[in-house]
């Protein structure tokens, strides 16, 4: 398919710029100004219309298909909260009104929500208080990681050190030593999930912390999660729960109660705003209440009168990670999810994500090999079976099959602890039948990687492109039509 | 209940089928570990939802008239963005890990980099960052990495919210982190000379800065590169359809906030970062980076490259910790910026430019108003003096029916008379009038 710049005819133009109504023309001096005009595609709006549309169809979301990409909790974004994120007097009020005297009062509905789903998670983990502000999940774990750092300057700490467990999210490590932390790992232990006594060993007087996922990335809640926390304390270090798998016990258990001191929410996950294929998302954070003081300014509080501030009067802050109140728009649609579900409902997500898992994960683990062979919580681990390995044929294939059956495939090759890992994450918001029909296709490709192995090496067939060279992308780099 | 397709008949069926209770689903978690409390509201209908939020929603004022900037700009939307985004197999989708599924999302962000490189005239993009502060962050830190050395100059003229995040990213870390106080409304040629050395890994500025004024970095360019350091530029990528390209000025690394380009201002988010560099730089850029290919029978196809560099791949060692970025954001502006073509986007700078120069000289017949700076040029914001507190003075224009601009008190001393008027081609000259006539009334 062309690019969009290869469709471009001179001359062409979408959109028409409003006749100019006042009388000044501005003429730049010569080095100041612009030698050649980019060079923008020239199209019509029927032009572009259809490049995009082309695009679209080349795409896969979730209103597409069943999406089990695990830890990514690829789950059915109500279209109600698109709706509300349009309505005018969320979408068009400027960031800088409420820091304006009087401004606050005519920002008085933006300002609600953030007050409000901020009193909402806070409920939901059991946590004192939370920063809207971070724009992701990974800006959540550096913004946890900077509160960290600011709680152990305060009191006065020498420390160095965050351990991690080898199974975490790749963000995880690489935001402790964004945050200026060595980091130590810690191995998974013989259950799939980290053993106390091999934290133990790692923990020295330096270690400022510990980031955990629990449930972990192979579905598997750890029952001495509190023990571990404990441990942790007892050398004055913080506890950081990546809030990436929530969805598995959401109204069921709450990270505080497990021994956590912050805690990060992908909202685009939990709380189902749209991924927007790779963004933007949310990752609100959350702390106990002794660290309320290092939350990032401004925070959003309730006067007595019942209005809403922003307050800035924070002298600990670790100061801002993000230019105002967050990914406001996303922050309204979880906030939009929240409501409509209520208590109940949310209890139910944690059911339904842990019962579709199960459900799958039990008629899958005779023909592939189960990573850990217990009870998982919203995802698990597959890999491909002793005898398909024989046959050559890899989780890769597997994978590329799958798509050719109009399902896209779990995450593959991650976690890395597991050989030829397949991640499989269903969600609550998928039916049985669809997840028979995954089962169906999942099977019937266990057969064929006996049968005709080499028609799963040459899947997809059914798409645009099939098996691209990344290598040689890598190599005969390309990033830009110039 | 909503949004959870299996009926509770169905759960049963499931549960018998797999030979297990709800509860022993759960009875990994030990008992004292669950939630002793879970006190939320009960659910709500989508109707009530809908009205309880719009009622929410009308307690905004829309109804100003915004001449509010400072980096985050009120301009016009086609109404083909919002629909071509809107459109499923984009919004519900994730990182592209599977090519096969992903080529739209692929090719967009191709594109988008693309867009951006002949935007600023660099050689190379990446797929976005989550907002122009984060950007420069990003690319002081990038500057690091390539340079080996620990010194950071930015030039107060530096969007002031951006600054202020780079204090906070940079607390934990052994960086050295100096600021010059810009001169008549530029960058301090002077000072920043001074203070780069041999240890210093880049200078930070701005193009137009925060004042709205504009100039060419171009000598600041070959003096940083003499000391072996690098410049940053970030811009606003509106301007561009008419000023100097910081690609043309020797810039080495380029950040911008792109929320101008189709996105509504929403209360602080999502916006979206940009990034492009010299291609030499590229392996030490942070974030997604899409490149083209082939696929096995010979097809062009698009692809995620140089993942060696990231989170994912390289933990503690990564360029970033970025994981998810801002696509939907990124494709935003590549459809706009697409809409709007070379002639519509140099159009829309230009009557920013002019409006703006309108404005100015319109306010600028009101006898007590002063400009603040001598700097000569300026995009679409300018700084004026008022006779008395600047905030006092917008408060009472919010009275008025304006959002007539931004007090500098709060970020800059001495500059307590000081507000910062932007002006974008979707202000009318009647507004522009109205506004003088509401300020002349006040002072």
């Amino acid at each position: 398919m062309k690019l969009v710049f290869e469709k471009s005819i001179p001359g062409r133009r979408a959109v028409r710029t409003s006749p100019s109504d006042v009388p000044t023309t501005m003429k730049l001096d010569g080095d100041l100004r612009r030698q050649r005009p980019a060079e923008l595609p020239e199209l019509s709006e029927l032009d572009v219309v259809r490049h995009f549309t082309e695009l679209s169809r080349r795409n896969f979301g979730v209103d597409s298909n069943f999406y089990p990409l695990g830890s990514c909790t690829m789950k059915y974004n109500p279209k109600v909260a698109e709706l509300v994120a349009s309505y005018p007097g969320f979408a068009h009020v400027h960031p800088l009104l409420p820091q304006l005297r009087m401004g606050g009062m005519l920002t008085q509905g933006a300002l609600r929500v953030l007050y409000e789903t901020d009193i909402l998670l806070r409920e939901i983990t059991g946590m004192a208080g939370f920063t809207m502000q971070p724009l992701a999940g990974a800006h959540g774990e550096l913004t946890g990681m900077m509160i960290m750092a600011a709680y152990h300057r305060d009191k006065g700490n020498e420390k160095t050190t965050v351990l991690i467990p080898d199974s975490a999210h790749g963000t995880n490590p690489a935001s402790a030593a964004i945050a200026g932390y060595k980091v130590l790992t810690i191995p998974t232990g013989e259950k799939g999930v980290v053993d106390p006594k091999a934290v133990k060993k790692l923990l020295t007087d330096e270690a400022a912390g510990l980031m955990l996922t629990c449930p972990n990335t192979l579905g598997l809640f750890n029952p001495q999660i509190k023990e571990i926390c404990d441990l942790i304390h007892s050398v004055d270090g913080l506890t950081y729960y990546d809030g990436a798998n929530l969805n598995a016990i959401v109204g069921k258990a709450r990270p505080s109660d497990f021994g956590f001191d912050i805690v990060h929410l992908n909202l685009h996950k939990t709380f189902a705003t749209p991924h927007g294929g790779g963004g933007p998302g949310a990752g609100p954070v959350g702390v106990k209440e002794n660290l309320l003081p290092y939350l990032p300014v401004s925070i959003v509080t309730k006067r007595d009168d019942g209005t809403y501030t922003l307050e800035y009067d924070r002298p600990k802050s670790i100061g801002y990670v993000a230019p105002f109140y967050g990914n406001f728009a996303v922050i309204l649609r979880a906030y939009v999810y929240i409501l409509m579900l209520g208590k109940d409902g949310l209890r139910r997500v944690a059911e339904n994500a842990v019962l579709n898992a199960n459900y799958v994960k039990e008629k899958l683990k005779y023909c592939y090999e189960l990573a850990f062979d217990r009870v998982c919580k919203h995802e698990f681990v597959l890999s491909v079976s002793k005898k398909m390995a024989q046959n050559g044929v890899r989780a890769m294939d597997v994978a590329k099959a799958l798509i050719d059956k109009g399902f896209h495939p779990p995450t593959v090759y991650f976690p890395t602890i597991v050989n030829e890992a397949m991640m499989v994450e269903p969600t609550e918001t998928e039916s049985k039948e669809t997840l028979d029909a995954f089962v169906s296709a999942m099977i019937e490709i266990a057969k064929q990687a006996q049968t005709d192995p080499d028609k799963l090496k040459s899947a997809p067939t059914t798409t645009p492109v099939c098996r691209p060279d990344e290598t040689a992308a890598a190599r005969n780099l390309n990033i830009a039509s110039l | 209940m909503p949004f959870i397709s299996n009926t509770p008949e169905q759960q049963k069926q499931m549960l018998a089928d797999i030979g297990l209770t709800m509860d022993e689903l759960f009875a990994d978690i030990p008992a004292e570990l669950m939630a002793k409390s879970f006190d939320l509201p009960a659910g709500a209908s989508e109707q009530q939802v809908r009205e309880r939020l719009a009622e929410l929603s009308d307690k905004n004022s829309t109804d100003l008239i915004c001449f509010l900037g400072g980096g985050f700009y009120d301009h016009f939307i086609p109404a083909a963005v919002n629909s071509i985004i809107s459109r499923g197999e984009f919004y519900t989708a994730y990182t592209p890990y599977q090519p096969e599924l992903s080529q739209g999302t692929l090719q967009a962000i191709y594109e988008f980099q693309s867009a951006i490189c002949r935007l600023t005239e660099m050689e190379v993009a990446n797929a976005s960052l989550y907002d122009g502060g984060t950007a420069v962050y990003e690319a002081m830190m990038m500057a690091l990495r390539i340079t080996g050395r620990n010194k950071v100059v930015i030039d107060d003229s530096v969007n002031p919210i951006y600054r202020v995040m780079i204090h906070s990213y940079t607390r934990n870390l052994r960086i050295e982190l100096e600021e010059t106080h810009c001169k008549d409304g530029l960058a301090n040629r002077e000072q920043i000379l001074d203070r780069v050395d041999d240890q210093t890994a880049a200078v930070i500025l701005q193009n137009p800065n925060f004042f709205g004024c504009i100039e060419d970095f171009s000598d600041i360019a070959a003096a940083v590169h003499k000391k072996g350091a690098l410049l940053i530029v970030s811009c606003y990528p509106i301007s561009l359809g008419i000023l100097k390209t910081p690609g043309a000025m020797g810039a080495d690394i380029v950040t911008g906030e792109g929320q101008s380009l189709g996105m509504p201002v929403s209360f602080g988010g999502p916006y979206l970062g940009f990034m492009a560099s010299r291609k030499q730089y590229v392996h030490k850029m942070p974030g997604r980076i899409v490149g083209e290919t082939t696929d096995k029978i010979g097809r062009r196809a698009y692809v995620l490259t140089l993942q060696a560099r990231e989170q994912h791949i390289r933990r503690d060692k990564a360029t970033s910790n970025i994981c998810s970025n801002e696509a939907l954001c990124a494709l935003t502006a590549l459809v706009y910026l697409s809409l709007l073509g070379k002639e519509g986007l140099k159009a829309t700078a230009q009557l920013c430019a002019d409006k703006a120069s309108y404005a100015y000289q319109r306010l600028m017949k009101i006898s007590k108003v002063q400009p603040h700076f001598r700097a000569k040029w300026f995009f679409n914001e300018f700084v004026l003096d008022l006779p008395c507190e600047a905030a006092g003075v917008i408060a009472k224009l919010i009275e008025e029916g304006f959002a007539a601009g931004f007090p500098l008190s709060r970020y800059y001393q001495g500059m307590e008379n000081s507000m910062l008027i932007c002006v974008t081609e979707k202000r009318t000259k009647q507004q522009i009038g109205m506004l003088a006539e509401a300020l002349e009334s006040v002072l």
